[in-house]
């Protein structure tokens, strides 16, 4: 039997800890583009599309994401993509994330006072103008710190895509404990890395957060 | 798309999905309520003068927010197996949603308790109630509401979050799901059959929370 010295763990965790990384990027690039598409078309003056894309919100956040991840990996099978686990974990985690960002969204363009789009609209700014020049850029300001908090959400909601198969930090934690045995070191070391992972990102959305209290307040 | 659904061989197994259904309930409303309790007790500690109460405190709250659910759940059930304690997987999917609950309601408390403004306590003080006695009948009412939303979605999100604990095999919903498409090989329609019930679930919670919320907070 090979021993596995600290380091051999150690290295192969974060190698693997790449993927965790990629995952993560993948879900929260994608998720943002199709959460930009879902708060604009969640604040619209289609009453339909509000409706759909609220019933899209609803759904996304009240089932696990384990779920989600489950009904992508055999569902897109079903209608004829060969999936791989990682397009699979791709998949729900963009929408999953999406759908979350949207909600954040949707609360920081609403926190924008009706005076802004009402003056934007007597000049004549069309609706995709109105937003693009007057509201999302006041809006961005307000979203970038809840917007940095939920990216924690979305680090370790990867975790789950080890239970379809993807190899990423968890499943190689998993892999690696079952040939040592040593399950409080291994996890405690997969814990320690998504750790070091999230908590700057928590720390860098709070300390956002202050920073724009203290500016409202000035 | 050529594929025939076929519902009735999932529903053929509606008593493992019953009690898988009633198990996640039981775990989700066992661990809120533990798990308020280690929030409680979280967040007195959090707010103490005691260096050694508030130091390993907010230890607790970062370290379980800032890793995943699945990975608290394998180190405990795992780790504890290792060492000799041998844990019944129930047991061990609800202490891994207490210790995970309790650190979010920690923070949630303790926002709580910051609500409750000081002039309400220097009150309490002035006319002579000692400190238990104005938490009992001060603080804890208005902290209790104030938190009262932001408490019942995190309830909703561990509810949520335990289909993960069908991966130490706790025979919850999910679990259920896993094993009758085992048998049946009706992957989408098993999962998606579960997927169902937990939105049901999050639905009725949802609505549960409203109306305990306008009965018990009615004073004000």
């Amino acid at each position: 039997m090979i021993q596995f010295t600290i380091w051999d763990i150690l290295r192969n965790l974060l190698l693997a800890a790449r993927w965790t990384v990629g995952l993560s990027l993948i879900a929260f690039v994608g998720g943002g583009a199709l959460g930009l598409v879902m708060t604009m078309l969640r604040v619209s003056k289609s009453r339909a599309a509000r409706v759909a894309v609220r019933c899209y919100i609803e759904v996304i956040q009240g089932t696990p994401l384990l779920m989600q991840l489950f009904l992508s990996f055999f569902g897109l099978a079903l209608i004829g993509f060969d999936v791989s686990p990682l397009a699979a974990a791709s998949f729900s985690l963009t929408l999953y994330t999406s759908a979350f960002l949207a909600e954040i969204w949707r609360g920081c363009v609403e926190a924008i006072p009706r005076g802004q789009w009402e003056a934007s609209s007597s000049i004549g700014l069309t609706y995709l103008e109105q937003l693009r020049h007057v509201i999302l850029p006041q809006a961005l300001v307000i979203a970038v710190p809840p917007t940095v908090g939920f990216a924690v959400q979305v680090v370790k909601g990867t975790a789950l895509a080890s239970i379809i198969g993807f190899i990423e930090l968890t499943k190689a934690g998993t892999i690696i404990n079952n040939a040592t045995f040593r399950p409080f070191l291994v996890y405690g070391m997969v814990a320690a890395i998504y750790f070091c992972l999230c908590f700057p990102l928590s720390l860098y959305a709070k300390k956002l957060e202050r920073r724009l209290d203290v500016a409202r307040k000035a | 798309m050529g594929y025939q659904f076929h519902f009735g061989d999932v529903f053929a197994y509606k008593d493992l999905l019953i009690r898988g259904t009633l198990l996640t309930l039981e775990l989700s409303a066992a661990a809120t309520v533990l798990g308020l309790v280690v929030g409680t007790a979280g967040a007195l500690a959090r707010n103490s003068a005691h260096i050694l109460l508030r130091w390993p405190a907010a230890v607790y709250v970062e370290v379980i927010r800032n890793t995943p659910f699945l990975v608290q759940l394998f180190f405990l059930f795992f780790g504890l197996s290792a060492v000799g304690v041998r844990l019944s997987a129930e047991f061990a999917a609800l202490l891994a949603m207490v210790v995970n609950l309790g650190a979010y309601a920690t923070e949630i408390v303790r926002a709580g308790l910051k609500s409750v403004g000081r002039g309400q306590i220097e009150a309490g003080l002035s006319i002579g109630l000692t400190r238990w006695q104005i938490f009992r009948h001060v603080v804890i009412l208005p902290a209790l509401q104030a938190i009262y939303p932001a408490l019942s979605s995190q309830a909703i999100i561990v509810m949520l979050g335990s289909s993960v604990c069908s991966q130490i095999s706790a025979q919850e919903l999910t679990y259920a799901a896993n094993f009758i498409q085992s048998r049946n090989f009706r992957s989408f329609e098993c999962y998606l059959v579960a997927t169902a019930i937990y939105f049901v679930l999050t639905v009725l919670l949802r609505q549960a929370f409203a109306l305990v919320g306008r009965r018990v907070f009615r004073r004000s």
